[in-house]
């Protein structure tokens, strides 16, 4: 066999939209281009437009993190922008305090805005979508009373004078470089992150948030420090505009400007970088092409939110997503390579036992699960079978942490697992599939993948951002366990596809290699034979026998006795939340109350 | 000035509960909270100006015209950002496609009616005073809606099929049930309560496009506290909201009133995100 590098060697996945690592950068440095050259084009009011657009996408590439990635509905994030724009203003007239430089004024306005992007975006962690979209409204809404009442130090509705910054920054084409050269650092910085552990994590939250804890997503940190990021942009881009429309009033800060930031990305498409700067440009510039309009931008925006939502929710990304418009093959088939799974899985060690012991819960009067002692062993599939409404999904729902067990106990190795700290599992390796697969649609099969990894990193997500070289390092471990965790389900040839593009089955298979990426010492199965074909149902038992046999332990939930009875080592037979019968596959084949409730004679 | 202070409180404080009553019943038809509910409260106040005082026709039709022109956006709602969303994988765009309907009334309101506030006509022909029609009419209008919900919801036929679709949508359609046109109803009434809050509170909040996500935020408050789908927990909700903000705006200023809603709205939603007459979590696996 080939070296491994070689033969599995990915062409790379793309997070930015187009094909290749040259192909998705260059756009981007043709906007490069068309930007540093600007102004040997661009007439003086040009200029100023081109400015707007730059400060607006500093503050929209963090807001995309927040919306188009993570999937958060901020509407409000206006109040950022205000907040960032005041307190420059502030600081460097000196209205409160002795006057600061410009820099510092605008380093201090982006702390005050990671400070509040946390605060605004806190929320976030309970809330759901409604929920948290109409607190940012009201954060905005108090933000710009607070601004006009506390004239003391804002001017209230006279408003306060925008920072300047000294020379060469301070004439038309100088600052607009300024703020040109940090809207690129800020789309570096946010395609960095896109394009790691952290940005697949966010989508994961977005799309399949069962399946991010069951990786082991952190959602809270991970969610704390892209509202840290986000905000402190927002307050840098409230600092630039305050200096490009050199006297702010709280007027300045419409809802109508929150609207403008939200739209641009959803125009854009989420989960793409490209496409909100692509947006955002658009929305800028649009309504100078047509005058009259002007006072109509933000019914027009409004109204191409509601196309967009209802007819093209993927945006600008996925009309300029050709790739996956390239028909697939029709007749697929998966060919796992279970060989593979040695070195994806063989080296790790054996953990002690799983077990339950005398495990009850109850949903308010009917008894889910009431007493059920198990073992899982390493190497071994055991198997869990039962009628529908027996249990077996809620059995491994309280293993994974999913629902706490009101009595009993599960254990690992002995030591009690603790309930609802659902993503520490994925830390004990225990990594599980489910009944209807989990999968973020918009990312490519080999991203899906990568997601698995994601709590195997050492980078951290400010190295990410800078992509820094512990960064480079996780990607490319992360990219070359996919790539052999898909050989191995027998799904390579399918890694840069869009995942909604698969067939179900193919779904399911994506899911195992999803799980292998955590080298589980113990696989989770439910019902993964569920709308397989005949032969695929014989492909995936031979390919759950030689995960066990790599070292894994697993629970296998299925329904088809056929696939339990030729690759279990042990079944266990649950009827009303009891088991039934326990024993070696040939014992239970026999056993006549299971024949009688569950098999059928 | 404690007895103005109880009056405008209760009076705001029913025209906020009148536009969670608005949010409630478009929820219980279709589990989705809309982003119209505010811009309908808006509607009712220039809708109801537009009529009376600048067209001049008598109040009664200005009001009947009103509530039919808020119904049919109500339909509308359902028939352009409700439906599509439903059928929809990601019903989450709900929010998207609510909001985007929301900003496009309140842009046009804002163009074709200008963007300062205007008066609201004074709706009876009755001599100012302490207990001044502006305090009595939208409490007695938020009085009329709950307990003629509560009479439609318990003892009409229509009403408990409005009931069962807000139960277990599945199960009613099961039934036969004709959920479509009962979601339809459903967001016309909708429509036409917060269109009535508009109307009826239109000498306190004046005739202004600012009042939609004002509306809206302020609306949603006391159902994100009372509970969602529970009108009687709005309305209490909505009284003490409005108690609240009137007593601290007197006392201590605007500023820190709405600072303070904010501040309570988040803890409490932070604390018991089902509200404070809760329900029960979801499954999810």
């Amino acid at each position: 066999m080939a070296t491994p590098a070689a033969q599995l060697s990915p062409s790379r996945a793309n997070v930015l939209g187009a094909t290749g690592t040259f192909g998705a950068a260059l756009p981007f440095l043709a906007l490069l281009v068309i930007g540093v050259t600007f102004p040997l084009f661009g007439g003086g009011y040009w200029g100023v437009i081109a400015t707007r657009a730059c400060v607006y996408w500093v503050l929209v590439s963090g807001l995309n993190l927040v919306v188009g990635f993570a999937g958060q509905i901020a509407i409000g994030w206006v109040a950022l922008l205000t907040l960032g724009a005041y307190t420059a203003s502030v600081l460097a007239a000196g209205n409160a305090t002795p006057e600061l430089p410009p820099y510092l004024a605008l380093a201090i306005a982006a702390a005050v805005g990671a400070v509040f992007g946390l605060i605004v975006g806190l929320p976030a962690l309970r809330l759901r979508t409604f929920y948290f979209a109409i607190t940012t409204l009201g954060f905005a809404t108090i933000v710009t009373q607070v601004a006009l009442a506390w004239q003391s130090v804002t001017g209230g509705g006279v408003g306060v004078a925008g920072p300047s910054f000294p020379p060469p920054f301070d004439s038309q084409w100088g600052f607009y470089y300024f703020c040109f050269g940090l809207a690129a650092i800020c789309t570096w910085m946010t395609a960095n992150v896109a394009a790691s552990r952290f940005g697949r994590a966010l989508t994961a939250i977005r799309d399949a948030e069962v399946a991010a804890e069951a990786c082991g997503i952190a959602k809270p940190r991970l969610l704390a420090a892209v509202f840290l990021f986000s905000g402190a942009v927002a307050g840098v881009a409230g600092g630039l505009f305050a200096s490009l429309q050199s006297y702010i009033t709280p007027d300045a800060f419409t809802l109508d400007l929150s609207v403008l930031f939200f739209i641009a990305i959803l125009i854009g498409g989420r989960g793409s970088i490209l496409g909100p700067l692509l947006g955002t440009i658009l929305l800028t510039v649009l309504p100078e092409f047509a005058a009259p309009l002007v006072a109509w931008s933000t019914f027009l925006y409004a109204v191409l939110l509601l196309v967009i939502v209802l007819a093209i929710p993927g945006g600008i990304a996925e009309i300029l997503d050709f790739k996956n418009r390239r028909p697939l093959e029709s007749h697929r088939a998966i060919i796992p390579r279970p060989e593979l799974l040695d070195r994806l899985i063989g080296e790790t060690p054996d953990a002690g036992a799983l077990t339950l012991e005398g495990v009850a819960l109850s949903f308010g009067g009917v008894r889910a699960i009431d007493g059920l002692d198990l073992a899982i062993h390493p190497r071994q599939v055991h198997g869990l079978i039962g009628p529908n409404g027996s249990g077996k999904t809620t059995t491994l729902n309280v293993i994974s942490g999913y629902y706490a067990q009101q009595r009993g106990a599960v254990k690992l190795d002995g030591a009690a697992l603790p309930a609802f700290v659902r993503h520490r599992r994925a830390h004990l390796r225990i990594a599980r599939t489910f009944q209807t697969p989990r999968i973020v649609g918009a990312a490519s099969v080999l991203e899906n993948v990568m997601i698995g990894g994601t709590i195997d990193g050492d980078g951290s997500f400010v190295e990410s951002l800078l992509s820094l070289p512990r960064h480079h390092r996780d990607e490319a471990r992360l990219r070359e366990t996919a790539m052999l965790a898909l050989a191995a389900v027998g799904l390579e040839r399918l890694a840069d596809v869009r995942a909604d593009r698969l067939q179900h089955s193919e779904l399911r298979f994506t899911e195992i290699a999803r799980a292998l990426m955590l080298r589980p010492a113990f696989l989770l199965l439910d019902e993964p034979a569920a709308g397989l074909s005949a032969d695929e149902i014989e492909r995936l038992g031979a390919l759950i026998g030689a995960i066990a046999k790599a070292g894994t332990g697993v629970l296998l939930v299925e329904h088809h006795a056929d696939l339990i009875f030729a690759i279990c080592h042990h079944v266990t037979v649950l009827n009303l939340g009891k088991m039934l019968a326990a024993g070696m596959p040939a014992e239970i084949r026999s056993h006549r109350e299971v024949v009688n409730a569950y098999l059928g004679g | 000035m404690v007895q103005s202070i109880i009056l405008s409180g209760v009076a705001i404080g029913c025209i906020y509960a009148l536009i969670g009553v608005t949010y409630n019943v478009m929820f219980s038809a279709s589990r989705v909270f809309s982003f119209t509910a505010g811009t309908l409260g808006m509607l009712g106040g220039v809708l109801g100006s537009l009529f009376i005082a600048q067209i001049g026709l008598p109040v009664a039709a200005g009001l009947f015209l009103v509530l039919a022109a808020a119904a049919i956006f109500g339909v509308v709602t359902e028939i352009v950002a409700v439906r599509p969303v439903l059928r929809s994988l990601d019903q989450h765009l709900y929010v998207l496609s609510t909001l985007a309907l929301a900003l496009i009334v309140q842009q046009f309101t804002a163009i074709e009616w200008g963007t300062d506030a205007r008066p609201f006509p004074r709706l009876l022909d009755l001599a100012r005073g302490g207990f001044d029609q502006q305090y009595w009419l939208p409490m007695l209008a938020c009085a009329a809606v709950i307990v003629g919900l509560e009479l439609l919801y318990r003892h009409t036929l229509i009403g408990h099929a409005f009931l069962a679709i807000s139960e277990d949508t599945y199960a009613a359609r099961a039934l036969g049930l004709p959920e479509r046109r009962l979601r339809m109803a459903s967001y016309a009434l909708a429509g036409a309560i917060g269109a009535l809050a508009g109307f009826a509170g239109g000498e306190m909040l004046l005739a202004f496009f600012g009042n939609a996500p004002m509306l809206t935020f302020y609306g949603f408050v006391p159902v994100a506290l009372g509970g969602m789908g529970n009108n009687r927990g709005a309305a209490a909700a909505g009284l003490m909201l409005g108690l609240f903000q009137q007593a601290a705006n007197f006392l201590v200023g605007g500023i820190f009133a709405s600072v303070a809603v904010f501040a309570v709205f988040i803890i409490v939603l932070l604390a018991r995100p089902e509200g404070l007459a809760g329900a029960k979590l979801q499954r999810r696996v």
